[in-house]
């Protein structure tokens, strides 16, 4: 084969990969009742695939023979384990019922595999692992990543994740966590912890915390992918739609919010015609689905229902912040923070005038949690300038530059103080 | 990345004719999947050209041809847009639609708005230079 052929053998493997990656370690996971094990048996199949697909070309159902050979790996582990003699024995004739593993699909998985990848995200996102790990092994176990993917995208070296997920493993098996998704009962305080890795994913592409890039799109579109999935899977868990529809308002605006060069551009002086109208479309069908199984009052739907109040306004002008500032003093209830409470002034700022908002912010200057959050002086310095206290409001913005935690943002407040005191 | 996925058309779908109630469930199953694995964003069929139009520009400015169109092969018939990681991503996805002999299914990455504003500033910087 050629150097080009194989190259190309390599692409449609990576393809397969991240295709089947999940099926594969969630089907071999309740093999192995562990996600560890399952998930070193995958990547032994995946090697296989890398030294034998180049040579003897691409199977005709490439999944089948991932998930064949990863069960043969399986069995060969569990052979290695002498106590375990039963249990090869059951899967040794599971395996003879197939003429031809090689190519035929596994059609009595397929019943399964929605259960199996619930147990899938629910033990990646497991609460005994720290957030790091989570995100990790989700983004390694459930998106299909490779461990360089994931160093790339988290601007971490590749022996940092890998160790990472090596740990996530030890913990999970440590702490005799099999591979189960947790009972109607648990659900409550499980979903949570799911939803705050993928947002945290979705978060860490779209405000990159370090680092000269303002945002990675391809890990907002990989939570996405995530969000999207999960609502397939817990088709009447609101809040699954309810973050869905967040990410979908949020990544709509990706195109307009930054320069040409990289600075950011606030959402009201956006090019809201650069707004994916595609994203928004699905961001309010996801909130109609919430409002249907009556879960509009969670963090996520009243922040999903605040983006959508923007998404909607066809010019900055148009839009309703008296709705707005009611959806952030119900957020302030249901999720008090400072940050919300940082945001709700905005909106008081926008429907009732700066000295609305400006009295709630200077409630809030002496909250701990935003002595150094950039934020702060940002909000004040505008609402300031837009009662006319143009030097206090550029004192303001050179402290927001202090704080800022990248180099655009600090720009932005520089170049706002500059226009104030010029 | 996003790709669009375009159904070419052929005589049968110029002409308007139903898919068989197999080719539909085919279809449906095929759809199922891209939306349980997250990646389908949206999908949909056209009526054929001759229920169409199209907007011409010449010398004197825009004007209106009605269909049908001439060649069945060079029409869109129906379309996908999928959110993958790669082309070859989509490619191993749509190996897998059910389609007959002489079915063409072409797949064309959407412009990235963020590597087209790249894209861009690079133009601007070398100009600049």
């Amino acid at each position: 084969m050629t150097g080009a052929a194989v190259e190309d053998v390599r692409a449609s493997i990576d393809a397969v990969w991240r295709i089947e990656s999940a099926r594969v370690v969630s089907a071999l996971a309740r093999l192995h009742g562990d996600l560890g094990l399952a998930e070193e048996t995958a990547q032994e199949a995946l090697v296989a695939a890398l030294e034998q697909w180049p040579r003897d070309g691409i199977p005709r159902n490439p999944a089948a023979w991932l998930m064949t050979t990863g069960r043969r790996r399986a069995i060969d582990r569990i052979r290695r384990e002498v106590n375990l003699r039963e249990k090869v024995a059951v899967l040794a004739s599971d395996l003879d019922d197939h003429d031809d593993p090689y190519d035929e699909a596994d059609t009595r998985l397929d019943d399964q595999i929605g259960d199996d990848m619930l147990r899938l995200v629910f033990t990646a996102c497991h609460p005994v692992l720290s957030p790091e790990a989570r995100i990790a092994l989700t983004l390694k176990t459930v998106a299909g990543l490779s461990t360089a993917e994931i160093a790339r995208a988290f601007l971490s070296s590749e022996s940092t994740i890998a160790q990472r997920i090596v740990r996530a493993k030890r913990a999970l098996s440590d702490g005799r966590i099999g591979f189960a998704a947790p009972t109607a009962e648990e659900m409550p305080e499980r979903l949570p912890t799911v939803l705050s890795v993928i947002y945290l994913i979705f978060n860490e592409g779209y405000s990159a915390s370090s680092g000269d890039d303002w945002f990675r799109p391809e890990l907002c579109r990989d939570a996405l992918r995530l969000g999207r999935m999960l609502c397939n899977l817990l088709p009447n868990e609101s809040d699954v739609f309810a973050l869905t529809a967040l990410m979908e308002f949020q990544a709509s605006r990706l195109a307009a919010r930054t320069t040409r060069d990289g600075r950011p551009i606030l959402l009201l002086d956006q090019n809201r015609a650069l707004w994916d109208r595609l994203s928004i479309t699905r961001g309010l069908r996801s909130l109609q689905r919430v409002r249907e199984l009556g879960g509009s009052r969670t963090s996520y739907a009243l922040q999903a229902a605040i983006a959508a109040q923007h998404a909607r306004a066809a010019t900055a002008e148009d839009t309703d912040w008296v709705a707005i500032a009611s959806l952030y003093e119900v957020l302030a209830e249901v999720a008090p923070s400072p940050i919300v409470e940082l945001n709700r002034a905005v909106a008081l700022g926008m429907a009732y005038g700066p000295q609305a908002g400006l009295d709630l912010v200077d409630q809030l200057r002496d909250v701990p949690a935003l002595q150094r959050y950039h934020l702060l002086p940002s909000v004040r310095g505008d609402l300031l300038a837009r009662l006319g206290r143009n030097a206090e409001a550029a004192e303001e913005f050179r402290l927001a530059a202090e704080l800022a935690g990248n180099d655009q943002e600090r720009e932005l407040s520089i170049s706002r103080a500059r226009s104030l005191e010029g | 990345m996003r790709v669009l996925a375009c159904m070419m058309g052929n005589e049968e779908s110029e002409a308007g004719a139903l898919p068989s109630q197999d080719l539909v469930d085919a279809m449906g199953r095929f759809n199922e999947e891209l939306v349980k694995d997250g990646v389908l964003l949206a999908a949909d069929g056209l009526t054929p050209t001759s229920a169409g139009a199209k907007v011409k520009w010449t010398g004197s400015g825009p004007t209106i041809v009605d269909g049908p169109f001439t060649e069945a092969k060079e029409v869109v018939a129906g379309f996908w847009i999928v959110e993958v990681s790669s082309l070859a991503e989509a490619e191993e996805r749509f190996k897998r639609c059910p389609c007959g002999d002489g079915a063409e299914i072409q797949l064309r990455p959407i412009q990235e708005p963020e590597e087209f504003a790249a894209a861009l500033a690079e133009q601007s910087r070398s100009r600049a230079e």
